[in-house]
């Protein structure tokens, strides 16, 4: 599946997407946070704190236990501050 | 009949008496129009700003801001929307967001402007770096920003 980042989950990580294969017991959105946080140290550091980031599948916000089931493009970002 | 509805995410400035009249041109069944603009601030607790950059997810911010348009529809008897977000960097005194609302009475445009404006604040994906003579940082999301968008929810 298609991962992208936005803001500075996207200035940590140093990528503005990338295509990944998370293990099969990686089934949730805070699943996929775990496991991305993982991936080295500039993982670690985007998600270090986990109840900030806010997250989309194809473009609706979800909240952590939504299933990444079918997902085609996940997003990560901070909480908006547009307007 | 099909409400006008346009949502423009652009780096161009806009143009908000032309916005209105594009808006309203030819129509007899529209009564109030309230326009809201966002504009960038020369200062945040007292530091001064130099400028501000607009970073969006391209693709879902249209369809959240149709999403919200859609739920204002549903809510509010408009006869028109528009919602121009700019993105980019932008300097103090440039326009940041304008949201135009027309209806037949007053009442209906000054709550749909509100409400989408609360609403694109806490959920429309569009992310603030700001600029400062000690360098630049990220903006923090607000929770009364939060606050005013809930006071809307449904029970």
């Amino acid at each position: 599946m298609k991962v992208k980042y936005f803001a500075w989950v996207r200035e940590r990580i140093g990528l503005a997407e990338e295509t990944v294969e998370p293990p099969a017991g990686v089934r949730t959105v805070g699943d996929l946070i775990d496991w991305l946080a993982t991936r080295g140290d500039e993982y670690a550091h985007a998600f270090e704190t986990p109840g900030v980031i806010r997250a989309a599948i194809d473009h609706t916000h979800v909240k952590p236990d939504m299933t990444i089931a079918g997902a085609r493009e996940i997003a990560f970002f901070p909480p908006m501050t547009g307007g | 009949m099909t409400v006008p509805v346009t949502i423009r995410i652009q780096d161009a400035d806009f143009d908000i008496a032309r916005e209105i009249e594009a808006l309203t041109r030819g129509r007899t069944d529209i009564g109030a129009v309230v326009s809201f603009s966002g504009i960038c601030r020369g200062s945040e607790a007292d530091q001064d700003i130099a400028a501000l950059t607009l970073e969006h997810y391209p693709g879902m911010a249209e369809a959240e801001i149709q999403r919200h348009v859609d739920d204002a529809l549903s809510r509010w008897p408009l006869t028109g929307l528009t919602v121009i977000h700019r993105v980019g960097r932008l300097v103090p005194g440039d326009n940041i967001v304008l949201v135009l609302t027309a209806s037949a009475h007053r009442q209906a445009a000054f709550s749909a402007a509100e409400f989408l404006m609360d609403y694109l604040k806490a959920n429309a994906p569009f992310w603030k770096r700001e600029e400062r003579a000690d360098g630049s940082t990220w903006v923090e999301a607000h929770h009364r920003d939060d606050e005013a968008a809930a006071r809307w929810e449904k029970n």
